[in-house]
């Protein structure tokens, strides 16, 4: 139940995020969820892209001395209304689990809204949700966003 | 497993440590009374000490002799400490590219054969021999290592590819085609080799007929060693040597790796401490100090190099009884003190190779922010250091700035900085960058 997520390594440096998505509009690869993690030396754009474009991407970062990386991450629907997130995240903390990042997509699916989740502990993760009943997307189901 | 050692010269080589110092009493006698007549400073220097040739007995007496600095060779260039006349030079080599005036030496005939067997020991020591193929990729010219190395394969009956430095598609290219089974270049310029072939998709084991590596014209370290040897599939061996003296060669590992064997019947060198001037025993860490023994063009009499190392005189494994010198920790003079602490670039180094997935490509950069020191270190990241979270990746920093901190004793600042963006020197690395206006 998990979807894959595209990491890359970005220079705190003017340019570096205009430059990383336009090496990838040129290449047509499109972004359906972005978020950037920002310090006070480097950021890391986390994006994800449907898993045909996977591997291009990341030969496209790579060819142009990027540092990118393809890791899991979590996908949940979410009902688009107030309450809506805290419910999932409180599922989630009562399970003794922690959240690393969250962001969410562009587009929204029916009355969802479609939230990208790293928690500490994948697995059990997706079993606590499950089990509580909240919806999660796969792979082919992310792509037809 | 039994290693196979050659020596090129096992008569010297392996030579008995109390006939080795009764020639060179005899030859540092010469050497002195061909110096004194020959060359005016020197004559000058020693006027002034109260020390006359015939002072010099035996080898324990070079402690009298007057130190030679680097200094004096700019201040006699060109020719002012030739010993011998200039129709007797037949070649002229000078220093690798530092700034200002250059410091240049010149070779009798007798010089460049000297030389040339110094080399050719070296190669054998890296297990070279007649059948061998070397290619050569330090550049040719005034800088010692290409001809120096290319004269030694020579001289042993090796195939020799004069590739000098650069072009590294080409060097790979016929380093494959023709088969090349020992390398020679600085261990920063193999480390590139190295990493552009795995690049490429290309296997060492299946691709190459790599075996050996002679490796020097810079410090390196250890971790660097295991680096280079994992990434070229060979053994990768040190060669130390100044053009003051003659070129590489002076000194040069065999396949035990514990040490360079210094060619003693050719030169004398002795551990002095930097600030008192006395020469200390084995196995103390301190300046290296060369006296040339058999060079008739450019003697070079207590010739201070300032690179900072250990003597050690057990005997070796592969039979060779010549003292052996440990790696080069750091020079006199371009040690960097930062608040107060000595640093030498290659301590740092040690610490980024030893850091599981961090490439040993850095830059120091020293600066003075409000009276304090500081340092940073630029390291490249690589997709090992590299994760999807932030935490992650300020661990790595702070794991490097913790072991920087315990081995060097200075607090660093850690900057990752894209991969292959620290220039790769083809020469010697430029490692330290010092903003202060000191």
């Amino acid at each position: 139940m998990f979807v894959k997520q595209i990491s890359i390594y970005l220079e705190n440096v003017k340019g570096s995020l205009r430059e990383i998505t336009q090496l990838l509009g040129d290449n047509n690869i499109d972004l359906k969820a972005l978020s950037i993690a920002d310090t006070m030396s480097f950021g890391i754009v986390r994006c994800i892209v449907a898993e045909e474009q996977i591997e291009k991407t990341m030969e496209i970062l790579r060819e142009h001395g990027n540092i990118a990386k393809v890791n899991n991450v979590i996908c949940v629907c979410i009902p688009d209304k107030p309450s809506g997130l805290s419910k999932v995240l409180t599922l989630i903390e009562d399970a003794g689990i922690s959240i690393e990042y969250t962001y969410s997509f562009y587009k929204n699916t029916g009355d969802n809204a479609v939230l990208i989740i790293r928690p500490s502990e994948k697995r059990r993760t997706v079993a606590v949700l499950s089990e509580n009943g909240i919806q999660m997307l796969n792979q082919a189901e992310i792509d037809k966003i | 497993m039994e290693k196979k050692h050659l020596i090129y010269n096992p008569e010297m080589e392996c030579i008995d440590r109390e006939k080795l110092k009764a020639i060179q009493g005899q030859r540092l006698r010469e050497t002195v009374k061909l110096t004194y007549e020959n060359v005016p400073l020197f004559r000058k220097r020693m006027d002034e000490k109260g020390v006359k040739p015939e002072d010099i007995k035996s080898v324990d007496d070079i402690v009298l002799l007057p130190f030679t600095e680097k200094t004096d060779l700019r201040d006699e260039f060109p020719f002012g400490l030739l010993a011998a006349p200039k129709s007797e030079i037949v070649r002229i080599q000078g220093s690798s590219g530092t700034t200002g005036k250059p410091i240049v030496s010149g070779y009798t005939e007798n010089d460049v054969e000297v030389w040339t067997e110094m080399v050719a020991r070296s190669l054998a020591g890296a297990g070279c021999g007649k059948d061998d193929i070397v290619q050569v990729c330090y550049g040719y010219g005034l800088f010692t290592g290409g001809l120096g190395a290319h004269q030694g394969a020579t001289r042993l009956g090796a195939m020799v590819i004069p590739m000098s430095s650069g072009n590294t598609q080409r060097q790979i290219m016929m380093m494959k085609e023709l088969g090349s089974t020992i390398l020679c270049c600085t261990p920063s310029y193999a480390t590139y080799l190295g990493e552009t072939i795995r690049d490429m998709g290309l296997d060492p084991k299946k691709d190459l007929k790599l075996k050996a590596g002679v490796f020097g014209a810079e410090p390196w370290t250890e971790e660097m060693r295991k680096r280079i040897e994992e990434l070229l599939d060979i053994d990768a061996c040190d060669i130390y040597g100044l053009t003051e003296i003659a070129g590489p060669g002076v000194a040069f590992e065999c396949l035990e790796k514990k040490g360079m064997h210094v060619n003693e019947d050719h030169v004398i060198p002795e551990i002095i401490d930097p600030v008192t001037e006395k020469q200390l025993p084995y196995e103390t860490p301190g300046e290296l100090v060369f006296t040339t023994i058999t060079k008739t063009g450019m003697p070079m009499i207590r010739y201070r190099t300032h690179d900072i190392c250990t003597l050690y005189v057990d005997k070796c494994e592969c039979g060779r009884t010549l003292v052996r010198m440990g790696r080069i920790t750091g020079r006199t003079d371009d040690m960097i003190v930062i608040r107060g602490v000595n640093v030498f670039p290659s301590q740092i180094e040690s610490v980024l190779v030893k850091t599981n997935g961090v490439a040993p490509h850095y830059v120091l950069v020293v600066d003075r922010v409000n009276s304090t020191d500081t340092l940073e270190v630029k390291v490249e990241l690589t997709e090992d250091m590299f994760s999807d979270t932030v935490a992650h990746i300020e661990e790595v920093k702070n794991y490097i700035a913790g072991e920087i901190k315990s081995v060097v004793g200075v607090q660093a600042k850690i900057s990752l900085v894209p991969p292959k963006s620290l220039p790769r020197s083809e020469g010697k690395a430029k490692r330290v960058i010092d903003n202060r206006k000191l």
